[in-house]
């Protein structure tokens, strides 16, 4: 079984020349943070992720959570993994340090997460709905439900989770019916069912804190009448001690095409007299708190397509390197030689290593933009920062996760036959990608959000100044000698224009012909993707000319730059146009055919 | 009681390494470097001693490049007290480690040296013992068991035959076996309070010591590829090819 790596040397690099970690570091109350910091922890968050989480991959997916006599038990070697992942600190990486959090930076705390998500997804996925959980009573907790939970939450003794979803509100959660009837002495009982809740049943903690969406009595219809519950799984006392078993019971688990290992739960609630919980912030303004998350959420997620390429390029690179196949093209009695010989094998290995190589500049750059438009003293740079993490964020989730699903498939197709199999392990990789387009909003539902909210509201505001960005790297490469930064220039100065050409369509149709726009929706924000991507990798590129140029250590890391960069111009920037026109003049092809035709 | 840990920056365990195309040596650019992992045992076994109340000081110290500090920041995280860096772009062999060692324990008189049994990239095995040798100080290597009492080491050494169990006087040098303990993950807070930890830097010529290699290495190549297996026919097949074939019989 293949064994994960953090690529911490990348990770540097996309931190400290690309991202701007000096400028985070220079935030208030990052007096800590340095470069060294930096190092440390992400060697150890990486020496963690490989001996600990990386080895448990597999097998959980092989074995899988299973659910008996309405609980949950997680699999083997799970509850030891999470006791040292909790013991460690790495729940506490970025919450409030007033609860017992370090509050380390995004920027930082994504690159940790990414390890944790490239080792063994299943497992990451308790932490992150944790992490929503602690955001959202952080935001919006009274100081008694603060100061019961947090600090547990936030030290991993408790986890937590968020039930959203019923079986008739998945995308529309307008529709969620379950109801939460008021005592009389501040606390509420809920009835309902929720589905596909995430590690909403386990056997890691003592116990869960699952934040609910429900409707009160007198609640209008709609969006506007959801309010958020605290509903803990063990009903807590005052002085911190658990008390009576809460009736919320998960009633079955479900049987998916990926992440086994992460219990994927229907909770009823209510069904033995209703379920203790309070309110969470004011009435009926839930689904607005749910919003407030979003971004952090649907970012994670974005982190999981980038994690899911770098561990299927991994799998897939050790493969090549080791599996002897033929003799080498156009080399006469040569013998016979590994696979990544072959051009074909280098071509799928190089698409994979650039995407990734792509997602990870982007996600860190919108990581550091979001910790600069949280705590920039200047009220116009968080104002503008925040307006390009607001962006990005749809591309971040939409664009890797669509990508992550490319990448695993190709490190299968990397693997040949073996690549079927499942004892290869590469398969799982693909298996594990494919929800990751789906939850926490579909691409679709990314790509109406980046169409409505993020293009046509400020009327490509937001937009056009990234373009004028692009079109500045595009200029500043092609000021560098070699044909590696005329090629890049070329394609990202047509990329550029390509996307111009999309916003305008858009920003001239989506008021006028709303279906027309939402038609070419998706082939949009895969092209704002692919822009945004090499775009950051046209700046890594010349980051690295100028270190090679300034005699830097380790040469060869920034050739390999270099060299990816064009990959990533001449085979994905390249498509560019193509989505152009798909999004331009898609339209017709996709609406036209009436419906008694399918 | 002050205790003197040696750590050594080399290729991660879990990277495949490679032999650069002419035969100088191993390709290290590019590949990630950890804590050898016995000394991560020895900085282990040191904290625990300390954690008992036995140590009252732990000291790391590495010799190499300034990239070392990391792996003496990563010894800080686990609990060493303070680290002292010989910098030095010079190719190291153990007798100069040994030497600069000699040096280091002269200005900190620690009463014990725990060090890896042997680095995980030239398997030499020999500075901990060199060490010893250079000071005139007792002993003990391949420690699977280490209990300090009334200025004594109580060692236990894994050996061919099962186990040895030495009685030696401190100061002293112990080197560490894979079964010694198992190593802690340094916690996010103890990384952080690490970075506040001292850390001096010296170098062999403050230190006195003429570095230079002894020894030149002539080729460093891949271990031959294993050979495709073949099927016996009887036992007796078997059994002749290995006293005949393999001599292992």
């Amino acid at each position: 079984m293949s064994t994960y790596i953090g690529p911490i040397r990348d990770m540097q690099f996309v931190m400290k020349e690309l991202a701007g970690l000096d400028e985070v570091a220079a935030l208030p109350g990052n007096e800590e943070v340095s470069s060294d910091l930096v190092d440390a922890i992400l060697e150890e968050a990486g020496r963690f992720a490989t001996e600990v989480l990386s080895p448990l991959n597999h097998s959980g997916d092989q074995e899988g959570a299973r659910w008996s006599e309405g609980a949950v038990k997680t699999a083997s070697g799970w509850k030891e993994a999470y006791r040292q992942f909790s013991a460690a600190g790495w729940t506490a990486i970025a919450a409030a340090p007033e609860y017992g959090g370090q509050g380390l930076p995004k920027l930082l705390s994504t690159a940790v997460m990414e390890m944790w998500k490239s080792a063994n997804m299943a497992f990451s996925l308790c932490p992150m709905l944790t992490g929503g959980a602690i955001e959202a009573l952080m935001l919006r907790g009274s100081d008694e439900q603060k100061s019961l939970y947090l600090t547990k939450m936030i030290s991993g003794e408790w986890t937590g989770t968020m039930n959203l979803t019923e079986p008739q509100a998945g995308s529309d959660l307008a529709a969620v019916r379950t109801r939460a009837e008021p005592q009389g002495d501040g606390s509420y009982k809920l009835f309902g069912q929720k589905i596909f809740i995430t590690y909403g049943d386990h056997d890691l903690t003592d116990n869960i804190i699952h934040l609910v969406l429900a409707r009160l009595p007198d609640a209008p219809e709609g969006v506007k009448g959801i309010s958020l519950f605290a509903v803990p799984k063990f009903l807590v006392g005052a002085d911190g001690s658990l008390g009576a078993r809460n009736d919320v019971h998960c009633v079955s688990i479900e049987h998916k095409l990926g992440i086994h290992a992460s219990p994927t739960c229907v909770l009823a609630f209510g069904d033995k007299g209703g379920a203790v919980g309070t309110l969470v912030g004011e009435a009926n303004r839930g689904l607005e708190y749910m919003f407030i998350m979003m971004n952090e959420a649907r970012f994670a997620v974005g982190m999981e397509g980038l994690a899911l390429s770098e561990r299927a390029y991994q799998h897939a690179l050790g493969y090549a390197r080791e599996r002897v196949q033929g003799t080498e093209a156009g080399v006469r009695g040569g013998g016979k030689v590994a696979i990544i010989r072959h051009p074909d094998v280098r071509r799928m290995l190089m698409s994979m290593k650039s995407q990734t190589e792509a997602m990870r500049a982007l996600a860190y750059v919108v990581a550091a933009a979001t910790d600069l438009a949280h705590h920039h003293p200047d009220p116009e740079v968080r104002a503008e920062r925040q307006a390009f993490v607001d962006l990005m964020i749809p591309v971040v989730k939409g664009w890797s996760t669509e990508n992550a699903i490319d990448v695993a498939s190709t490190g299968v197709q990397v693997h040949g036959g073996m690549g079927y199999i499942e004892e290869t392990g590469a398969a799982q990789h693909l298996r594990d990608a494919r929800i990751t387009s789906i939850y926490e909003g579909t691409t679709a539902i990314q790509a109406n959000d980046l169409l409505g909210r993020k293009v046509a509201r400020d009327g490509g505001q937001a937009i056009k100044a990234v373009i004028a960005s692009v079109r500045q790297t595009a200029a500043e490469a092609g000021s560098l000698d070699g044909p590696a930064f005329k090629a890049i220039q070329n394609a990202l100065a047509d990329a550029a224009r390509a996307l111009e050409q999309a916003v305008d369509f858009v920003l001239d149709t989506y008021g006028t012909d709303i279906k027309a726009a939402s038609a070419g929706s998706v082939p949009f924000l895969k092209l704002l993707g692919i822009v945004a991507g090499g775009w950051q990798m046209a700046r890594a590129a010349i980051v690295a000319r100028n270190a090679l140029a300034s005699g830097k250590e380790q040469s060869s890391f920034y050739q390999g730059k270099i060299i990816t960069a064009r990959f990533f111009a001449d085979h994905y920037l390249s498509l560019s146009a193509g989505l152009s026109h798909a999004v331009v003049y898609g339209a017709a092809g996709t609406l036209d055919l009436p419906e008694e035709l399918f | 009681m002050k205790i003197l840990v040696p750590v050594k920056r080399v290729v991660d365990y879990n990277v495949k390494v490679r032999v650069k195309a002419d035969g100088s040596g191993v390709d290290v650019a590019n590949v990630k470097m950890s804590m050898n992992p016995f000394d991560e045992i020895a900085v282990e076994e040191a904290v625990r001693l300390k954690e008992a109340g036995i140590a009252t000081e732990v000291v790391a110290v590495s010799a190499g490049i300034g990239a070392c500090q990391e792996t003496l920041r990563a010894a800080l995280a686990i609990g060493a007290d303070r680290a002292i860096l010989i910098e030095t772009d010079a190719e190291l062999q153990p007798l100069a480690v040994a030497k600069l060692l000699k040096a280091v324990v002269g200005k900190e008189q620690p009463q014990l040296v725990i060090c890896g049994k042997q680095a995980i990239d030239d398997d030499a095995n020999q500075t901990g013992q060199m060490l010893a040798a250079l000071m005139g100080w007792p002993q003990a290597t391949f420690a699977s068991k280490v209990a300090i009492a009334d200025g004594r080491a109580t060692v236990t050494r894994e050996i061919d035959g099962g186990l040895e169990t030495l009685s030696i006087s401190l100061p002293a040098v112990v080197s560490t076996d894979l079964r010694l303990n198992e190593p802690r993950y340094a916690t996010l807070p103890n990384i952080m309070k690490a970075k506040k930890k001292p850390l001096d830097v010296t170098n062999p010529a403050d230190l006195g010591v003429d570095v230079a290699p002894r020894l030149s290495t002539v080729k460093v190549e891949e271990p031959p590829k294993r050979g495709a297996g073949v099927r016996v026919a009887d036992i007796a097949q078997l059994v002749d090819k290995l006293k005949n074939e393999a001599k292992v019989l």
